[in-house]
């Protein structure tokens, strides 16, 4: 379905009763100091913070070869060693070294080592994040930073580079497509099933190039992590970047989780009757746990139609659904249960804080007992960094991708759901539809037989 | 860089489907390196060696909608141009992929038509790009597709994004 947005005739000019503009619009004239920005204008714009993980090293070799050793701003460079950590050879070793060495000589404060986990998350969690930013990254995911109401995308190395050397990049300013979520989810489904639905509906280019404006009561009645899960999922339908409103829960995020003081950041919000390509319009109410089966984000199924399929390895992990909520949801699934005989649950934490919390909560515990292997925090599997398959083997995995070869042999298959469809599926050995083992098991009964009883802040 | 530049470039295709990830372009293990000739031997390894033979014997790499989808990785262009690939032509791209072959110096040209008429005239053959013409040749016709902005013609013309910024401090005489 189509908006009928009003366009009136001086669009942007200044002085003038301007045209309603959308959160891409406004980030992008914010960034570039321009107005009157339309879609598809190319315009320069300035980011407030250029993170590059641990491609970090590619953009100081390439700087080297630029023979440029001075920087725009050190105080916009954010490096993140999340994609091999620890270190798993020497040559990784002497790459994360120059980072290291690096950050020390150009005096860049928001350097974070292989312990701290996934950039992503991790950026946010440290306050380095704020509604209104223009954010690149070397990586594509980085449109997650829409959670907190910035524009994020990601870019080459090559760009990172020359945005640290010359401060700014050029950027199309895109069309807006407004997804609006109403409804209550049944039990057993979360927001990586949403996201699931929307991928498989719209496909793996279905908003490319656009700004993904996410809205509708369901959204906004989500907590941020989850709010990180749609900003970080849009990029698998090609976004540019995607945004949710700050509104309060936002706000008490960023003041009570990322130290952020109220008057370090300008919120942006979309005008009344500004123009999208399209709104989309998806009723929660009637959604299953949704499953992309092999080798590709969009091949999207409901649960039912791959339920009882083997499985030899389960993942939570990545920027998408390895967060304290998530591995809570893992955990209450989890309680009182055993993984099957057979299968390895692997479980990386996004970031040190998230594993922290979770040690402190018990949630860790639950997930010990169960049978599960907790790796350090990071981008792990998802990145080809452990947790790799045989010949004809085949993952549940709660990230983002499950393209051929992601995860070891190009002969192994990755299927993608959520942390809980991940947790139901690790105890029986083969897809499960979570809300099978959540009725099986009353979840005060799963708790209280569990020690450290319902995790915090698990599924509402 | 006195030398005008060339700004017709093809010969010999290869054609795939839709929805090229760039982990099948080039998978995640082989990242620890940034030469475009080590990168090269790795390009499309998930689809066997026929396809990597087939590749280096190319010029021209044809696909259908979204090539390049999934990661930022700018190894997905550049081990492409280590092997021999001098443009893609598609009938759509994944913006991150479209991005990073600019960058790196790779043509890169959205031509449904082109695309459709290579595949109705069997799907092999020649293709040339004419990036400064707007034009791609192939069996079949010749077919016209929106200029590149100025901005990045001028980045294709000097070799990709980091030649063309030293060859702009270099003119303008900027110590950096």
């Amino acid at each position: 379905m189509t908006s009928t947005a009003s366009t009136p005739g001086t669009a942007g000019t200044p002085g003038t009763a301007a045209a309603p503009r959308t959160f891409a619009q406004k980030a992008l004239e914010r960034a570039s100091g321009e107005s009157g920005l339309a879609p598809g204008r190319i315009v320069d714009a300035y980011p407030d913070l250029y993170m590059s993980h641990t491609a970090s090293w590619r953009c100081i070799r390439t700087l080297e070869r630029m023979g440029a050793d001075r920087l725009y701003d050190p105080d916009r460079v954010a490096m993140v060693m999340d994609h091999i950590s620890p270190a798993m050879n020497a040559k990784t070793a002497a790459d994360h070294r120059l980072c290291r060495e690096f950050a020390d000589r150009m005096g860049i404060k928001n350097f974070f080592d292989v312990n701290a986990g996934i950039a992503h998350i991790v950026l946010m969690e440290n306050g380095l994040v704020r509604p209104g930013q223009f954010i690149i990254g070397t990586d594509s995911h980085s449109t997650i930073y829409g959670a907190l109401g910035a524009f994020g995308t990601g870019v080459g190395f090559s760009e990172i580079t020359a945005a640290w050397v010359t401060g700014k990049l050029w950027v199309k300013v895109p069309e807006s497509v407004r997804i609006e979520i109403d409804g209550e989810l049944p039990v057993g489904s979360y927001a990586k099933d949403v996201m699931l639905k929307l991928i498989g509906d719209l496909g793996a280019d279905g908003l490319t190039y656009c700004s993904a404006e996410f809205t509708g009561s369901y959204v906004t009645s989500r907590s941020v992590s989850e709010r990180m899960t749609f900003c970080n999922l849009a990029m698998e339908m090609g976004a540019k970047n995607a945004y949710v409103a700050p509104d309060a829960t936002t706000l008490a995020y960023l003041h009570d989780e990322a130290g952020v003081p109220a008057d370090g950041y300008e919120v942006l919000l979309p005008d009344e009757g500004a123009v999208y390509r399209d709104v989309v319009r998806l009723d929660g109410s009637a959604l299953t746990p949704q499953i992309a089966v092999p080798h590709t984000v969009d091949n999207v199924v409901g649960v039912a139609e791959v339920s009882g399929t083997r499985l030899d390895q389960v993942f939570i992990g990545s920027c998408a659904n390895a967060k304290y909520d998530d591995l809570a949801i893992a955990a209450e699934v989890l309680a009182g249960h055993k993984v099957a005989r057979g299968v390895r649950l692997v479980v990386t934490p996004a970031s040190s804080a998230v594993m922290a919390k979770a040690s402190a909560t018990g949630v860790l515990a639950t997930l010990i007992e169960a049978g599960a292997m907790i790796t350090n925090a990071g981008c792990g599997a998802c990145a080809g960094n452990g947790g790799a398959m045989a010949d004809g083997e085949a993952t549940l995995s709660t990230a983002n991708r499950n393209f051929q070869g992601r995860m070891g042999s190009y002969e192994s298959r990755i299927y993608l759901g959520s942390p809980a469809t991940a947790a139901a599926s690790a105890i029986t050995g083969v897809i499960t539809d979570p809300a099978e083992v959540l009725a099986q098991a009353p979840r005060s009964a799963a708790a209280g037989s569990a020690g450290p009883g319902r995790p915090e802040g698990a599924a509402s | 860089m006195t030398t005008a530049p060339e700004t017709r470039v093809g010969g010999k295709t290869i054609t795939f489907g839709d929805d090229v990830n760039t982990d099948v372009i080039i998978p995640g293990r082989y990242l620890v390196s940034i030469d475009p000739v080590e990168l090269a031997e790795h390009a499309f390894e998930p689809l066997g060696p026929e396809v990597q033979k087939e590749l280096k014997a190319s010029r021209v790499v044809v696909a259908g909608r979204n090539f390049g989808c999934g990661s930022a990785r700018e190894q997905a262009a550049s081990c492409l141009t280590g092997a021999g690939v001098r443009a893609v032509v598609a009938t759509s791209f994944s913006r991150v992929f479209f991005r990073n072959a600019i960058n790196t110096g790779l043509v890169a040209v959205e031509c449904p038509q082109a695309v459709d008429a290579l595949a109705a005239a069997g799907g092999r053959g020649e293709m040339w790009v004419d990036y400064d013409q707007g034009t791609v040749e192939t069996a079949g016709g010749t077919f016209g597709f929106a200029p590149y902005p100025q901005g990045l013609r001028e980045i294709l013309q000097d070799g990709g994004l980091i030649p063309h910024l030293m060859r702009s401090f270099a003119q303008e005489g900027t110590v950096r």
